[in-house]
C-alpha cells in the first residue's frame, strides 16, 4: 500500500512515479435526481499535475468536492492506493484527508486567525511538534509562498493574491502527498498566476507532491498539466482524458477542441508548456 | 516504528566540526534540535567550519528544512563557514523557494504597547465617532423615510410582506410561550403577597397593569432584539462581506431605501400587534394561576380585570413597543450596515446589534417611567 502512513519522501521522490495514486471509477454525482456528471472513470498517478477541466458549471468543482469528501457519490467509487474512501469509516477518511492539502478558490483562510495561526492550526492537531518547531515550520511555509514576514496579518489586511497564497502555505503545512488545487488562478493577475504554476511545479518535483487542479485557465493547463480529463456539460460525462498537449494535437471532438483552442483560435497559451 | 535521527560528530581538524547525519528526520520521528550542533560550536570557540554530510539521510520532510535554516543562520550570525554535503535535491530547491523572496521587514501590524493617557483618548475618540456615526445613521433613515412620504422611495414590496411575515407571523410561537410563562410568573410573585391580605383577586389587577405598561412591550422587545435585530445585522452584513451593498450604491439605489425601510416598516407595523398579543397572553398566563390555584372564578377574574384596564395603559405599552421597534429595526440594520468584510466582523455586528437594541430598550423604558411619574400617566 503506497498510500500508507509510513511516510517515506525518498520513494515518493523517486520510486513511486506513474503508479496509481487516485482511481476515480464508475463515479456518478447528482444533487437528488439532478445528474451532475455520470460515468467517470480516470486514474491519477503519482507525481502527477492533474487536471480537471471543462466550461462552467460542468461539475469540476463537485467533481473535487467528492474527491475530499465533501459531498458524497451517488454512485461509484474512489480509491486512494487501495483504500476505497467513501466505504472507509470516517475516521479512515479523516486520517486520509489528512495527507491531503487544499486549496479552496478564495483561500478560505479562517479570519479570526492570524496567517501564522491558520498555518499552524494543522501543525498543533495533529502533530506532537513542540511550539518553537512549529514556529520555523510556519515561517518556512510562508516564506516558500513568498509571504515571509506576513506572520502577524491578518486575511483582511492582505489582498486576494496573498490571501490564496497564504490558503497554499496552509494547505502545505502537513506536507500532503497530494494537493488539491480548486481555481487557482481565478482572481490572480497574470503574473501572479505564473507564479503560482511555478510554485506547482517546483512543489511536485522537490517534494514528490501528486497534485489535482481544477481550472479552465488555458495557460495553466498547457504550463503545468501532464494529465487531465475533460467533463462535458451537455451530455454529463467526460468526454476526453490525457496529457493537454496530446489531446489538443490528437483529439477530433470538436467541444474539446474548441475549448483547448479557445473556441477555434489559435490559443496563445496552448504553445506555452 | 519510529524512525530515528542520528548526528555522528568528529573533529578531523581543530578548526572544523563534521556532523553525519543519518536516518528518517521527518515528522513522528524522534527530532533532533539545532541545539544539538550549535552547543557543540558554543563548547569549542576554535571552530570556523561547520560541516554537515547528508549523504545518509534516509527520509525527510520540512522539519528537516527547519533543522538546516536554523542552523545557516546561526552559522551567519556566528560567521561560522557552513559547507552542507550531499543535499537531497528536494531540500536545496525548496530552501532556494523560500529564499527566492525577501522577508518583508516592519510590516508587521503588530501595535507597540500604548500608554495608558493614549488608550483613554483613543476610547474616547471611538466614542464620538460612533456617536456621531449613529446620529447621522439616523438622520439617514429619517431622509429616507421622508423620501418615501413623498412617494420616492424604491423598495420591493415583496421583501416588505416577506420581512412581515418573518416579524409577525413566525415570531408569534416564542412570544405566545414567553408571554404565557411571563403571565404565570407575576400573578405567583403577587399571590404570594397578596394572600397575606386576604386580597387574591387583586391578582388579576397586577398581572394586566404590569402586562400592559410594562412586560408586554418590554419582553416582546427583547424577543425581537434577538430574534430580528441579529437576523437583520446578519443579513446586512453578509451583504456587505459579498459587495452586495456597494452593488446597490453603483447602480444608483439607495440601500437605506432599499434595504432599511422595509425592514424599519415591518417591525414597526408588526411589534404594537405582537404586543397586544402578548398582552393578551400574559393575562391568560395569570389567569391560570388565579383560577387553578386561588378560588378565583374565571368570570371574576376577567370582569376584575377589565375594571382595572384602561385606554391609556395599553395605549402606553404599545406606544413604547412601537419605539422599540424603531430601535431594534435601525440597531440591527446600522451595524449590519457598519459591519467589517470577515465572517468575525459579521459575528460582531450581530452581538453588537442585539446589545445596543436591548441596552436602548431598557433605557428608553427608564424614560418612560419618569416621564409618566412626572405626567402623572
Amino acid at each position: 500500500m503506497c498510500w500508507a502512513y509510513e511516510r517515506d519522501m525518498m520513494t515518493l521522490n523517486t520510486g513511486a512515479k506513474n503508479t496509481p495514486h487516485i482511481i476515480v471509477s464508475d463515479l456518478t454525482m447528482a444533487y437528488g435526481d439532478f445528474v451532475i456528471q455520470r460515468n467517470l472513470n480516470f486514474t491519477v498517478n503519482h507525481n502527477d499535475i492533474f487536471i480537471i477541466m471543462g466550461g462552467s458549471g460542468c461539475g469540476k468543482s463537485t467533481l473535487l468536492r467528492h474527491m475530499i469528501g465533501l459531498q458524497s457519490p451517488a454512485k461509484g467509487q474512489i480509491y486512494y492506493g487501495d483504500i476505497n474512501f467513501w466505504h472507509a469509516d470516517p475516521a479512515e477518511r479523516s486520517r486520509l484527508m489528512q495527507k491531503c492539502g487544499i486549496l479552496y478558490q478564495k483561500g478560505a483562510l479562517w479570519s479570526s486567525m492570524t496567517l501564522a495561526e491558520n498555518v499552524a492550526l494543522p501543525l498543533e492537531e495533529y502533530t506532537d511538534l513542540p511550539a518553537r518547531d512549529i514556529n520555523e515550520i510556519v515561517a518556512l511555509k510562508l516564506a516558500l509562498v513568498g509571504l515571509a514576514g506576513y506572520e502577524e496579518f491578518y486575511p483582511s489586511e492582505i489582498s486576494g493574491g496573498m490571501q490564496k497564497r497564504a490558503g497554499l502555505a496552509r494547505a502545505m503545512a502537513l506536507d500532503p502527498d497530494i494537493l488539491f488545487f480548486d481555481e487557482p488562478s481565478a482572481g490572480l493577475d497574470p503574473v501572479s498566476a505564473k507564479r503560482l504554476d511555478d510554485l506547482i511545479l517546483e512543489l511536485r518535483d522537490s517534494l514528490g507532491t501528486t497534485v489535482v487542479v481544477v481550472t479552465h485557465e488555458l495557460a495553466s493547463i498547457f504550463a503545468i498539466g501532464n494529465n487531465s480529463v475533460f467533463l462535458d456539460g451537455e451530455t454529463h460525462t467526460m468526454i476526453a482524458q490525457g496529457d493537454p498537449h496530446m489531446l489538443l494535437a490528437e483529439t477530433d471532438d470538436p467541444k474539446v477542441k474548441e475549448f483547448l483552442t479557445r473556441g477555434g483560435a489559435v490559443s496563445a497559451g496552448a504553445g506555452a508548456g | 516504528m519510529q524512525a530515528q535521527s542520528t548526528i555522528d560528530f568528529s573533529q578531523p581538524a581543530p578548526n572544523i566540526l563534521h556532523a553525519a547525519i543519518t536516518g528518517a528526520w521527518q515528522i513522528g520521528s524522534k527530532l533532533l534540535s539545532p541545539a544539538t550542533v550549535l552547543s557543540r560550536l558554543e563548547a569549542d570557540s576554535r571552530i570556523t567550519q561547520l560541516i554537515i554530510d547528508t549523504n545518509e539521510l534516509a527520509a525527510w520532510d520540512t522539519t528537516f528544512l527547519t533543522f538546516i535554516r536554523t542552523i545557516t543562520k546561526e552559522c551567519q550570525n556566528r560567521d561560522i563557514g557552513l559547507e552542507v554535503q550531499g543535499l537531497p535535491e528536494g531540500v536545496e530547491r525548496l530552501l532556494h523557494l523560500a529564499s527566492v523572496v525577501p522577508e518583508q521587514k516592519g510590516v508587521s501590524p503588530k501595535k507597540k504597547h500604548q500608554p495608558f493617557i493614549y488608550v483613554v483618548g483613543e476610547s474616547a475618540v471611538l466614542f464620538v465617532t460612533s456617536s456621531l456615526q449613529m446620529l447621522s445613521f439616523i438622520g439617514e433613515a429619517t431622509l429616507s423615510f421622508l423620501n418615501f412620504l413623498r412617494g420616492k422611495a424604491r423598495f420591493r414590496r415583496i421583501d416588505l410582506l416577506l420581512f412581515i411575515e418573518e416579524c409577525g407571523a413566525d415570531s408569534l410561537p416564542i412570544v405566545t410561550l414567553i408571554s404565557v410563562l411571563v403571565g404565570l410568573i407575576l400573578a405567583f410573585v403577587g399571590a404570594v403577597q397578596l394572600k397575606l391580605f386576604g386580597a387574591q383577586i387583586y391578582v388579576a389587577n397586577l398581572v394586566a397593569i404590569a402586562m400592559v405598561r410594562e412586560m408586554g412591550a418590554l419582553m416582546t422587545g427583547i424577543i425581537m432584539a434577538g430574534r430580528i435585530g441579529a437576523a437583520y445585522a446578519a443579513q446586512l452584513g453578509t451583504m456587505q462581506v459579498n459587495e452586495e451593498i456597494d452593488a446597490l450604491s453603483t447602480m444608483g439605489i439607495s440601500p437605506m431605501e432599499f434595504l432599511v425601510l422595509p425592514r424599519l416598516f415591518a417591525m414597526v407595523l408588526m411589534m404594537p400587534l405582537l404586543t397586544l398579543y402578548s398582552d393578551l397572553l400574559g393575562m391568560m398566563g395569570g389567569a391560570i394561576v388565579g383560577v387553578g390555584m386561588m378560588d378565583i372564578t374565571l368570570v371574576q377574574y376577567i370582569t376584575q380585570t377589565q375594571a382595572t384596564l384602561d385606554l391609556t395603559n395599553i395605549s402606553l405599552g404599545i406606544a413604547k413597543s412601537g419605539i422599540y421597534a424603531i430601535i431594534i429595526a435601525l440597531s440591527g440594520c446600522m451595524r449590519g450596515m457598519q459591519s467589517g468584510r470577515s465572517a468575525a466582523a459579521v459575528g460582531e455586528a450581530t452581538t453588537s446589534a442585539v446589545v445596543t437594541a436591548i441596552v436602548g430598550i431598557i433605557v428608553t423604558d427608564g424614560i418612560f417611567a419618569v416621564l409618566c411619574d412626572v405626567l402623572g400617566i
